[in-house]
Order: C-alpha cells, then structure tokens, then sequence
C-alpha cells in the first residue's frame, strides 16, 4: 500500500472506530433516568 | 388521542435496531462500489464531509421530530409532521414516509430473498466446481421465475413469499420482535463482516492466477483509500457522495422517525442519534470496504473489479470467488457473507413495516397482528412484479421512484419543514431535551443552512435526471408496443458507431471499439484505455432482424422488424402501482383526518 492510502484509511477508520466506541460506551455507562414523580411532570408539554 | 402501549425494552435494544435500520445491503454492496465508481480515495473525503453535514444532521432531525411527534401519540410521518406544524397539507407530505416504505420492502424483501436461497445453496454446494461465467449464470436463471435450480417450481417466488412471511411474523410481535432481531442480527452480522474483511485484508497475491497473474487483494484496499484530490472538484462525486448519504443511514424514509417516536419524551436521542449512526459508519466503512473489493481484487484484479463493480457482484461473483478456498471453507465463507447481507436486510426491511403498523394502529386501532398481516399483503402485491418482470427492468424502476427520487423529496421536505417552519430554535431544544450529550453548536447552523442548500443542490440537480426517467427519454424504445427495435446506446462514447458482425434470421452481434477505466499503479491515478467490444441482440419469433453483416449502426437505428412489447410496457404498469399506492395511503390519511375530526382530536 502506498503511504497516502495508508494515512487516509488509518484517519477515517480510526475516527469512526473511535467516534462508535465513544459513543457507545457512554451509552451503556449512561444511568438511566428516573422515573418522573409527580403527576405535573408526567404531563405531556402542551401543543 | 390514541396512546401507544409500546415502547422499546431497553436503550441497547432501541439502538442495534436503529443501527440494524441504517444498516443494510448497501453497507456492504453499495458503499464499495460508488466507492470504485468515484475514483476510489477520493470518494471517501467528501462522503465523510456529508456525514458530518447531511448524515448527521438529518439523523437529529428525524429523531427529533419522532420523539416530538410520538408524545401527541403519533407514530407515523402524516400525523408526526401535522404534530409539528398547523397545516392541512403537510400530513400528506407525511405520506412519502409510509409509501417509500412498503414501496420499497416490496423489492428489499426480493434480494433478502436472494440471501437466504444463496445460504441454503451454498450449505448444499451447488456452486462446487461451478466456473466463474456458471455462477453468473446461475444468479440470471434464479431470476428468471419460469426456472428452477432446486427442483422447487417457482422457486424465486418460494423464497419470495417465506422472506415475507418471516418478514411478517416478526413483526406481528411488535417492538420486541424487532428489537429481539436486532440483538441476534447485528452482532453476529458484525462478527460475520469482521471474519471476511480479515480474510480480504490478509489474502494479498495468494489468489493469483494463470489467468489474472496480477491480481493482488492489496491492490483494491490501495485504490479504496488512495485519495486524488483533484477530482474533489468533481460535481458528480460530490452528489454520488451525498447519495450514498441517503441509503447508508435510510434518512428521508420514515422508519427513523417511527422508531424514535416510541422514546420517552424525557429520554435521550441525541446520545442515542449519532452512536446508531457512527455504528453503521463503522460497519460500512471499516467492514463494507474490506470485503467486496478486496477479496474480488485479490483473484481477478483490479482493473476487472473497476469494470465490472456493480451489486451483481455480491451474487455473481462472490460464491465463485469464496470456492477457491475450498469446499469447506467455501460453505462457511458463503454461510456468512449471505448470512450477513441476510441480517443486514432484514433488520432494515423490519423498520419498513413499522410506519404502516403504527399508522394504522394510531387512526383505525388495528392491532399488531392486523397491522404486520396487511402490511406483508401490500408488499407481496406491490412486489410481484418486481419479481415475475426483473428482467424489463421493473424492479430497477422501483429502485429509482421509491428507493432513490422519494426519499431526496422527503428528506428535502422535512429539512425545510423542521428548520424553517417548525423553526430551528425549537428544533434545537427538542433535541436537546434530555440529552446525554452535549450537541455542538455549529450543528445548529449547519441544521439551519448547510443541510437545506446540500439537499437542494442533490434535489434540483437530479430534476433533469427524473424528467428523463418520467418520459423515458433514457431508451430509443420508449413506447410499450411498436413494430420496430432500435439499438440502444450500448457504448461508453455517446456517437459510437458499431458494425454488425454476425447476423441471423432472429440475432445480431455488432462489433464496436469502446473504452474502460484502467487504474496506473505506478501514477496511482485512472486512465483510460479502448479495446474491442461486441454485443448481441436476442429476438423472439415474429421478430427479424433488419440489418446486413457488415453494416454501420448507431444508437437509434432501426435493427429488427416485428411485433415488439418494450420493457417501457411492464415499467409502466410498475409506476401505476406506485401511483395507486401513494394514492391509497393519501385516502386513508384523508378518512383519518375526518374520524379525527369527529372524535374532536385535531388541533388546527
């Protein structure tokens, strides 16, 4: 492989293998979110 | 109001199937060859730049505009779109987001088919000492409906009908089903990609043959990523660029904003947007670069794998490649290259059936049963010719009106729409609205501004494109029946002129000199080469042809006599169907306004 296809491909797949684990990973470490408590809260944003 | 009872079981579960909807036989069949197409490397730079200003953009804006519309008990693009903006006629530009689904699940589903019938022939080895021309044979008989290669009659037809009925099942189970195909799906399509694009990274000269002596893997994955800056300049790359866009991530269909409108309206989307997206960009780019290409260059080279990339390869070419690495491997090698396009399309073939259920469930209360079945029916309907007419070309036409033109007018539509009428300041808080991330704010401007003009320039460019297809102006056998046959333009040069080398009663060969793309290893950049093609017209009885050997032809001149029924015949009568379909869906979305109107649950 020559040095430019080569630089070229490290770049990008190493950004988007990156940018997917990243991503993903703070999506499984992400606590879900509470419930809400009051009946206020569960209301619907008016239209 | 209708209130939804489903939602999705876990965060995990709503991604890999949002993941398993982007990701689809495109990843692996269409990527790499627009890829070979646009000059290798360089395709690469701006496909990457429209990630980052279409992709993404549109990403947010159709979860966006999901979740927002879900929270009104909306599930499906009419009544999302009409959640969003008082206004009578945008729920029927919602109608794109139902139409293009069924329309297009009606042809996906007939290459799943492919898919599953090449796995069962590749566990019973019928490619076994087949030679590279018997495989490619093998790909048109099976498309043919009149023959068999199992014994089975009908057999495109069988493997039709159970694609579509595993199709249906799954989806009578509702979101569960989806998600639970989701979770097996994408993993061991995942795990299927990464074995192949080792073995395409690693098979280097070792496929080389007497025949194609230079063939060399390393040479395709050179080519993929040798970037030639010169033709960033290229319009046409830019736009085969932004297309790919579009089928990559299926924006501008629907199903993403029919999935998201599930998501609690206090959950994240923006966390959960761009990792489904950066999930499919790493199957496409990282896996779908390393199979094809490679391992097609690494046993005939890559000058053939520049002239002959097409999606046939996938069925054509691959079961003969994987029988050089004999019978065991080649049944294992075939297993999961067929399994993984297999899982890659039904997990997008599934997101297609969502809009039609959740539409009909929020207007007419169809349960889930009702609402998979009927959808399974539209699409056996719509999708019959496609399967008894490939050869006219039906199933192309599909592909262009419902898989290409619909979704650029919808997603074209819906920027405008999310950005300048529902405006971008609410846009950008629904976004942000229990987001687990923080959005960077250029993406607000690049939402506003960028995305608009990008799409625009794909839609107004490919305006003349669609004329040209509409009054089929792309073929000289433009009328359904005639009493003549003209020669097509079967050349790369536009005024080539070809000589009738052989000729029967019923067939003709004309020999012509045309040109391919050759890529200079030394240079690292294409050029052109010439060489002498031929090609043969087949006629029917009833037919006869009209020229003498050695006369001189044109594109456009008459060559046979007789009763003739153009492909442009069967073409038509596909568009009808998608005309009457998009008119049902408009109907139904008009009764729908109208029970709405007496129940008193519409808000403009």
């Amino acid at each position: 492989m020559n040095t430019s296809a080569l630089i070229l491909m490290i770049v990008a797949q190493g950004l988007i293998i990156g940018f997917a684990i990243y991503f993903f990973r703070k999506v499984l470490n992400t606590p879900p979110k509470a419930e809400p408590d009051s009946f206020s809260e569960n209301d619907d944003e008016p239209r | 109001m209708s209130k939804s009872t489903e939602s999705w079981g876990s965060r995990v579960g709503l991604i890999l199937a949002m993941a398993g909807n982007a990701v689809g036989l495109g990843n692996f069949l269409r990527f790499p060859v627009q890829a070979v197409q646009n000059g290798g490397g360089t395709f690469i730079i701006p496909y990457l730049v429209c990630f980052v200003l279409m992709g993404i953009p549109l990403l947010f804006i159709e979860w966006s505009s999901g979740r927002y519309g879900g929270r009104f008990g909306n599930h499906s693009t009419p009544y999302i779109l009409d959640s969003m903006v008082k206004g009578r006629v945008l729920k029927y530009i919602g109608v794109f987001g139902i139409f293009t689904n069924i329309a297009v699940v009606s042809y996906y589903a007939f290459i799943e088919s492919w898919t599953m019938s090449y796995v069962y022939h590749s566990v019973i080895g019928t490619f076994e000492g087949l030679s590279q021309a018997e495989v490619a044979q093998f790909f048109s008989s099976y498309t043919d409906v009149t023959q068999s290669t199992t014994g089975i009659p009908y057999e495109a037809i069988v493997f039709y009908v159970i694609c579509l009925i595993i199709n249906t099942y799954i989806l009578s189970k509702g979101l569960g089903g989806v998600e639970k195909a989701a979770k097996i799906g994408m993993p061991l399509l995942i795990l299927f990609g990464a074995v192949l694009a080792v073995r395409g990274l690693t098979l280097g000269t070792s496929g080389a043959s007497e025949a194609f002596p230079l063939a060399n893997a390393l040479d395709g994955i050179n080519f993929l990523w040798t970037p030639q800056y010169d033709s960033l300049l290229s319009p046409k790359v830019w736009l085969a660029a932004a297309g790919q866009m579009f089928f990559t991530l299926s924006v501008g269909m629907g199903t993403i904003h029919c999935y998201a409108a599930y998501v609690k309206s206090r959950d994240d989307i923006a966390l959960n947007s761009v990792s489904a997206g950066f999930m499919n960009e790493f199957v496409e780019v990282v896996l779908g670069s390393a199979v094809v290409v490679p391992i097609a260059a690494g046993y005939l080279g890559l000058d053939w794998v520049i002239n002959n990339a097409g999606f046939g390869m996938a069925f054509q070419t691959m079961p003969y490649l994987f029988q050089q690495w004999g019978p065991a491997l080649a049944m294992g090698a075939g297993v999961m290259w067929f399994g993984l396009l297999f899982f890659a399309g039904i997990t997008s073939s599934l997101a297609m059936g969502t809009p039609w259920m959740g539409f009909m469930r929020d207007e007419f209360g169809w349960g889930r049963n009702k609402g998979a079945w009927s959808f399974g029916l539209l699409a056996l309907i719509l999708g019959l010719p496609t399967v008894f007419f490939f050869k006219q070309g039906v199933f192309d036409d599909y592909d262009y009106w419902a898989g290409t033109v619909s979704l650029v007018a919808f997603a074209f539509f819906e920027v405008i729409l999310f950005s300048w009428i529902f405006g971008i300041n609410k846009g950008w808080d629904e976004l942000n609205r229990g987001s687990d991330i923080k959005i960077p704010l250029f993406f607000k401007f690049v939402m506003k501004y960028v995305t608009p003009v990008l799409l625009g320039f794909v839609f107004f460019s490919s305006l003349p494109d669609i004329y040209d297809n509409l009054t089929h102006k792309n073929t000289y056998n433009n009328s359904s029946f005639a009493d003549e046959y003209y020669a097509e333009k079967f050349a790369s040069e536009e005024d080539f002129e070809a000589v009738a080398s052989a000729v029967t009663e019923t067939s003709v060969t004309f020999a012509f000199t045309n040109t391919r793309m050759k890529y200079d290893k030394v240079a690292s950049k294409m050029i052109e080469e010439t060489f002498e093609d031929s090609k043969t017209y087949e006629f029917e009885k009833g037919q006869r042809v009209t020229v003498k050997a050695g006369d001189k032809v044109k594109a456009g001149d008459v060559i046979a006599k007789g009763e003739f029924t153009n492909a442009v015949f069967y073409k038509n009568i596909g568009r009808l169907m998608l005309l009457i379909l998009f008119g049902f869906i408009c109907i139904l979305v008009y009764v729908a306004y109208n029970k709405r109107n007496r129940e008193g649950r519409v808000s403009n």
